[in-house]
């Protein structure tokens, strides 16, 4: 039962970081019917991001003595980054083909990830580079089950990004004007919103999540790598289609789903299998239920 | 003689290599309810769509106020007070009734008007009140039809397009349509009417 439960504590701390990058994915599939594959890069763009900042900030002294306010502060700016990076890539990639077939914006999206990819390794090297320690060590036991600071500080972020995004969606006018421009394009520009504006938009917020969950799995495993977004990324896309692609609620029940399965897969099947798991739920819900958990139109939690 | 609130002049537009719309001139005067009558096909429609630069104009002009509009795009009309209700009514599904009435005011800042003219709506519409936290796909098809009019009067139009706002709706709610497009009309907005049956009582006809 302990073990259980402390497997339980892991695969929620994963599964948060899951949720947070599939939310990218189905809020950009809501708006323009796009399975952004580059997706994943930008989570590993903001990895990246994060290692860079904490160890100039930790060579200097200040993680040591100021830990939250260099990691709330290296995750603002590794968001901003990848939100430029994000608007950069829909500009280049996506808007042109807007009026294309979807097939050549699907290419275009995959060319973007092995382009973004690659641009990783030429500037940061094909080596893993390590996460400067940050609320390692220490935690709280209660008597088997052990939760360890960063699990806690994974969690809030995690929950604080969630509460957030869901204000943003579905009380602010833009949040608003999101969700329209996904249920009827001609219409919501007939009532005046700017659809190039509103796509823009979701493509900054989608690449903001990610870069915030690549900052928490850099510190969580202690280090990133260039093809740090490939795996996760697949695994987060996973989640969106179990919750239902398209819907943001879904997406993060997927991603806490998809979290959980892995580790209780990983430690009671064999973790040498771990990855395995995802693509055995993607598999098994594209074949017997293809809306996913939350289906479409179920209710009005789609974008 | 008064200046046309809106000015069709030779008007060429379709969609990709199928024209339909060949040499339209229409002209709206301020204050007038017009109809836009003709069988399938004959694109009224159309006309409307390219109005609102959804479909846009490949030759000739539209002036509004006597400013050409046609190389605008769609989404700066409701601002100038150039509204639509699309032919389908396109209520945005998943979202709330009265969301769905906030949506038509998008371009308007004055939120305390805003909410005075729900206040209006609900009053031209009261079972839209009963039903303002339900999504607008749950509606029946005249409660949508109502919607999608609350909707555009939202906006405040001083011109509002109207795509056939009686189709498939029972003759009781269709009489209540027209009632409720000749109180916004006396309130000064001017309405250009697409209809293809001729009920449009004797509004000034217009044919292509």
């Amino acid at each position: 039962m302990e073990y259980f439960i402390q497997q339980l504590i892991n695969g929620l701390t994963l599964g948060g970081i899951y949720a947070l990058i599939a939310l990218g994915y189905t809020m950009v599939y809501g708006i323009i019917q796009l399975i952004n594959f580059a997706h994943g890069e930008f989570f590993a763009a903001g990895g990246y991001m994060g290692v860079i900042l904490l160890s100039f900030l930790s060579a200097n002294g200040y993680l040591a003595t100021n830990p939250w306010l260099c990691l709330s502060g290296s995750i603002i700016l590794a968001m901003i980054y990848c939100s430029l990076l994000a608007t950069g890539v829909e500009k280049i990639a996506y808007k042109p083909l807007r009026k294309s077939s979807r097939l050549s914006v699907l290419l275009s999206a995959l060319g973007m990830s092995i382009f973004i990819q690659n641009g990783l390794m030429l500037t940061q090297g094909v080596y893993d580079k390590p996460y400067p320690s940050i609320f390692s060590g220490g935690g709280f036991d209660f008597g088997n089950i052990k939760i360890s600071y960063m699990q806690i500080v994974i969690l809030l972020i995690t929950i604080l990004l969630l509460v957030f995004l869901n204000i943003l969606v579905f009380k602010t006018r833009i949040g608003k004007a999101m969700r329209a421009t996904a249920q009827d394009k001609t219409m919501s520009s007939l009532v005046g919103i700017k659809s190039d504006r509103v796509i823009s938009i979701t493509f900054i917020i989608g690449a903001s999540l990610a870069a915030a969950a690549g900052i928490m799995v850099g510190m969580y495993y202690g280090s990133v790598g260039y093809n740090m977004g490939f795996v996760p990324g697949i695994k987060a896309f996973a989640a969106a289609v179990l919750g239902g692609i398209g819907n943001i609620t879904g997406a993060m029940i997927g991603g806490l789903l998809i979290g959980i399965i892995e580790i209780f897969g990983a430690g009671y099947i064999s973790s040498e299998y771990k990855d395995v798991f995802a693509f055995i739920i993607l598999i098994g819900v594209l074949y017997f239920m293809p809306t996913g958990i939350m289906g479409e139109n179920v209710d009005d939690t789609r974008v | 003689m008064k200046k046309p609130i809106l000015e069709l002049k030779n008007v060429t537009s379709g969609y990709n290599e199928i024209q339909v719309l060949k040499d339209i001139s229409i002209e709206v005067f301020e204050g007038e309810i017009v109809t836009l009558i003709g069988g399938n096909g004959a694109g009224k429609t159309t006309t409307l769509m390219t109005i609102s630069n959804i479909v846009p104009a490949t030759s000739g002009e539209i002036l509004y106020y006597g400013k050409p509009i046609h190389k605008k795009p769609a989404d700066v009309l409701p601002g100038i007070g150039l509204c639509q209700v699309p032919e389908g009514r396109r209520i945005f599904p998943r979202l709330s009734v009265e969301n769905n009435l906030e949506m038509g005011a998008f371009l308007r800042k004055d939120h305390k008007k805003i909410a005075e003219d729900i206040e209006y709506i609900y009053q031209l519409f009261p079972i839209l009140k009963e039903r303002k936290k339900q999504p607008g796909g749950a509606l029946s098809g005249g409660e949508q039809q109502m919607l999608a009019i609350g909707r555009a009067i939202m906006g405040r139009p001083k011109l509002l397009l109207l795509d056939e706002p009686s189709l498939g709706l029972a003759p009781l709610i269709t009489l209540k349509i027209f009632e409720i497009i000749e109180e916004i009309n006396k309130k000064g907005t001017t309405v250009l009417l697409r209809l293809c049956n001729g009920n449009g009582k004797n509004y000034r006809q217009r044919y292509r």
